[in-house]
C-alpha cells in the first residue's frame, strides 16, 4: 500500500516534489498560505492531473488504479455535508456512497465516537462549526479496513476533545495498517501519533 | 525529404510561430489577390441573370462565407478535440483562434442572405431552413467564444472548449434536419439559392475564386490570431523572451 | 452501480422537499411567463391558439434553463461534489441520476402545469394531450442537456445566463418536434413522426449527455 508520488505543480506552485506514504506511516505536510498543499492532497487524491510527474498507488497510476478509490478516503476542507440535511442522513449519504456500513448502528456508533451521537437528527445548518467538522470526521469512524486516508485540516475548528478524538481515530488507523497524508496548520498535539513532516516551503517557485 | 519531418513538429509554439510569420505574408498576399479577381468577375464579368438581375450577385459573397463558416466549425472541433485527447497547447490554441473568424463568416453569410432575400421578396429576413441553420450556428460559435473567455484557467478552459465543440459538432446534424423539417411543415419561403442562376462558366469561377480568397483570408487570420495567443501563453518560455529582446535591439 | 444512482437520486429528492417553495419556483416561473403573452399579443382566443404550443415549449425550455445551473453549483460549493466524483462510481451513473432528480423536481411539475396553461391559451383537447405527451418525451431532454451545460459552466462567474446561451441552440431540435407535433395535432395530421423523432433525440440524448456531463465535471474540478 504505497503511494508513491512525484509531482511537479499546476501553475508552477511547486516542483520536483518527491512523497511516499506507506503503511502505518503517517506523513504532516506542511507549509505556509498559498503553498500548494491543498493541490497536492487533490493530486494525491486523483481528482487533479498533476503538470508533470506522476501519483502512483501501489505502481499503477492513481486515475487508473481498480479499486483506488475504495482503498483511500478523502476529507476535504470543505465538508460536504448538506445543510438541509440531518447529520445521520448526511452522514449514511456518504458512507452509501463509499461502499462503507450505512446502516443505522453503524452511523450511531462513529457519531458516537466523535461525540456527535446527542446531534444526530439535528440538520446541519444548525451545527457550529467545530460540530460540522465532527461531523464530516465521524466518517473516519466507520473505516474498518487498512486504508489512504488523505486529511485536508482536519483538526480545523475543533476543541481539545474534539482533536483528542481525531487522533485516537489516527492511531488505531495507524495500528491497523492504514496510511495517513494531513495538513495542519495547528501542531497535532502530544497525544497524536508520530508523523514525519514534509515540508512544502522548500519546493515552492518564486513567483514571477 | 527528411521523413521525420512531420506536421507534428510544428506542435510546438515556437515552431508554429515560425511557420505561421513564414506564410502569412503570402496569404494575405494571395487573399488580396483572389478576392479582388473574384469579385470583379462575379460582379462585372458574370452575365446578369434572366429572372432575377443583378441582385444575385451577392451569392458570390454569400455561398462561399456560408461553406468556410461550417468548415470552420469542424476544424474548430477537430482541433479542440486533438489538443486535449494528445496534451497538445498548440491545436487547442488554434481552435480558439478560429472561432472568431468562424463566427464572423457566419454573420457574413446571414448579412448577405438578408440583402439577397430583400430585393427579391420584399424582407430583410426569410426564415427558410438554411438561414435559420446558418443563426444557430451563429449561436453556437457566440456560445463557444463566450465560455471560452469566461473561463480563466486556460488548460481548463481548452478542454471546456473541445466538450462543448464536440457536442455542437454532433448536435449540427440533428439541428439542421429539424430545422428543414420545421420549414417544410411550415411552407415558409424558400431562398432556393441553389436552383437560383444555372451556373454559367464565369458564375463558377467567380465562386471558386471567392472561396479560395476567403481560404487565404481564414488562414492568414487565424494564423494571426493563433501566433498572438501563443505569444501570449507562452511569454515566460525563453524563445519568446528572446523574440521580444529581438524586436527590442 | 444502481445503488449509487439511487442513493444520489434520493439524496435530490429529500434535498427538493425540505426546500419545497424553492423547488417550484420555475414552475411558477413558467407560469407567469406564460401568461405574459396574452397581455404583449392581445387576448384573442385565434392568436392564442395558434401561438399556444410554441409558447409552452418556449417557457418550459427556459423553466428548465434556469433552474439547471444549481444542478452541480451547490454541491461544488460544500464539497459534496468532489465526494462524489471520488467515489469509485462512473461518472456517468451520477450525471444520470442527477438528471433524473431534476426532471422529477422541475420537469414533471412542468408537464403537469402546462395544460393547466394550455387550458388559458385556448388549446383543443387533443392538442393538450399532444402537449402532454411531447412535454413528457421533452423535459428529460432539457434536463439532460441542461446538465452539460451546468457541468461546463461550473464555477464561473455569469454561469446562469452562459449556461442558458450553450444549451438552448442544442434544445433546438426538441423544440421543433414538440411544438410542431401540437401544430400537427390541430390539422389533423398524424403525430406519428414527431412522436418517434422525439423519442429518437430522447435516447440519443440519454446516450450522450450523461458521459459528456461526466467528463464536463473532472474538468472542472481539475
Amino acid at each position: 500500500m504505497v503511494a508513491l508520488a512525484c509531482r511537479r505543480g499546476d501553475r508552477v506552485l511547486f516542483k520536483g516534489v518527491n512523497l511516499e506514504v506507506s503503511a502505518g506511516r503517517a506523513v504532516w505536510l506542511r507549509g505556509r498560505n498559498g503553498r500548494g498543499k491543498t493541490s497536492l492532497l487533490r493530486l494525491a487524491c486523483g481528482l487533479a492531473v498533476p503538470e508533470a510527474g506522476q501519483v502512483l498507488w501501489d505502481g499503477v497510476a492513481v486515475r487508473r488504479a481498480a479499486g483506488y478509490a475504495e482503498r483511500r478516503l478523502y476529507i476535504g476542507h470543505a465538508n460536504a455535508l448538506k445543510d438541509d440535511l440531518t447529520v445521520a442522513e448526511s452522514l449514511r449519504f456518504l458512507a452509501h456512497l463509499h461502499g462503507r456500513a450505512h446502516d443505522a448502528a453503524s452511523l450511531d456508533a462513529a457519531l458516537a465516537r466523535v461525540g456527535m451521537a446527542s446531534r444526530r437528527d439535528a440538520p446541519v445548518r444548525t451545527l457550529s462549526q467545530g460540530q460540522r467538522r465532527r461531523a464530516a470526521l465521524a466518517r473516519l469512524a466507520l473505516e474498518r479496513r487498512a486504508t489512504l486516508w488523505i486529511l485536508d485540516e482536519p483538526y480545523d475548528a475543533l476543541d481539545v476533545d474534539g482533536m483528542a478524538c481525531v487522533n485516537g481515530l489516527l492511531h488505531e488507523h495507524l495500528a491497523r495498517r492504514g496510511s495517513v497524508l494531513l495538513t495542519s496548520h495547528q501542531a497535532p498535539g502530544a497525544e497524536a501519533p508520530e508523523m514525519s513532516e514534509f515540508d512544502l516551503d522548500r519546493f515552492a517557485e518564486r513567483t514571477s | 525529404m527528411n521523413p521525420s519531418l512531420r506536421w507534428s513538429t510544428f506542435a510546438a509554439p515556437s515552431r508554429f510561430y515560425a511557420l505561421a510569420a513564414a506564410l502569412n505574408p503570402w496569404l494575405w498576399g494571395a487573399a488580396i489577390v483572389l478576392a479582388a479577381a473574384g469579385l470583379y468577375v462575379g460582379f462585372f464579368v458574370a452575365p446578369t441573370d434572366a429572372t432575377q438581375g443583378d441582385s444575385y450577385r451577392i451569392i458570390f459573397i454569400h455561398v462561399p462565407a456560408a461553406w468556410i463558416s461550417m468548415v470552420i466549425y469542424l476544424a474548430m472541433a477537430f482541433w479542440a478535440a486533438l489538443g486535449w485527447m494528445l496534451n497538445a497547447r498548440m491545436a487547442s490554441m488554434l481552435a480558439r483562434a478560429l472561432a472568431p473568424t468562424g463566427a464572423l463568416f457566419t454573420f457574413v453569410a446571414l448579412w448577405t442572405g438578408s440583402f439577397w432575400g430583400k430585393p427579391t421578396w420584399g424582407t430583410w429576413w426569410v426564415w427558410d431552413a438554411r438561414l435559420t441553420s446558418y443563426l444557430i450556428l451563429l449561436f453556437l460559435y457566440l456560445g463557444f467564444i463566450a465560455l471560452v473567455s469566461a473561463i480563466d484557467d486556460v488548460v481548463r478552459g481548452d478542454k471546456a472548449a473541445a466538450v462543448l465543440a464536440l457536442v455542437g459538432a454532433v448536435n449540427i446534424p440533428i439541428i439542421y434536419f429539424s430545422v428543414r423539417w420545421w420549414n417544410t411543415l411550415h411552407q415558409g419561403a424558400t431562398i432556393s439559392m441553389t436552383k437560383a442562376p444555372s451556373m454559367a462558366q464565369t458564375m463558377l469561377l467567380a465562386m471558386l475564386l471567392m472561396t479560395f480568397a476567403f481560404w487565404a483570408y481564414a488562414f492568414a487570420v487565424v494564423f494571426t490570431r493563433a501566433q498572438a495567443l501563443a505569444l501570449e501563453r507562452e511569454r515566460d518560455t525563453d524563445w519568446v523572451r528572446s523574440l521580444a529582446a529581438g524586436k527590442e535591439a | 452501480m444502481f445503488s449509487a444512482f439511487s442513493a444520489v437520486y434520493a439524496r435530490d429528492l429529500r434535498l427538493a422537499l425540505r426546500r419545497r417553495i424553492e423547488a417550484l419556483l420555475p414552475v411558477v416561473f413558467f407560469i407567469v411567463a406564460a401568461s405574459l403573452f396574452p397581455l404583449g399579443v392581445g387576448p384573442e382566443p385565434q392568436t392564442l391558439r395558434v401561438i399556444a404550443a410554441g409558447v409552452l415549449w418556449v417557457c418550459a425550455l427556459l423553466a428548465s434553463m434556469l433552474s439547471v445551473s444549481n444542478l452541480y453549483a451547490l454541491d461544488h460549493a460544500d464539497g459534496s461534489l468532489e465526494q462524489m466524483l471520488l467515489s469509485g462510481h462512473p461518472g456517468t451513473v451520477l450525471a444520470a441520476a442527477k438528471a433524473a432528480a431534476h426532471w422529477t423536481i422541475t420537469g414533471a411539475p412542468l408537464v403537469l402545469a402546462a395544460p393547466v396553461i394550455g387550458l388559458l391559451l385556448d388549446m383543443s383537447p387533443q392538442g393538450l394531450a399532444v402537449l402532454v405527451g411531447t412535454l413528457l418525451l421533452g423535459t428529460p431532454i432539457l434536463s439532460l442537456l441542461g446538465g452539460v451545460g451546468a457541468a461546463l459552466t461550473l464555477g464561473l462567474r455569469s454561469a446562469g445566463v452562459l449556461l442558458v446561451l450553450l444549451i438552448l441552440p442544442l434544445t433546438i431540435p426538441a423544440l421543433i418536434f414538440g411544438a410542431g407535433a401540437v401544430g400537427a395535432a390541430d390539422s389533423g395530421i398524424s403525430t406519428s413522426g414527431h412522436f418517434s423523432l422525439l423519442g429518437a433525440l430522447l435516447i440519443i440524448t440519454a446516450l450522450i449527455a450523461p458521459p459528456a456531463t461526466a467528463v464536463a465535471l473532472r474538468i472542472a474540478l481539475e
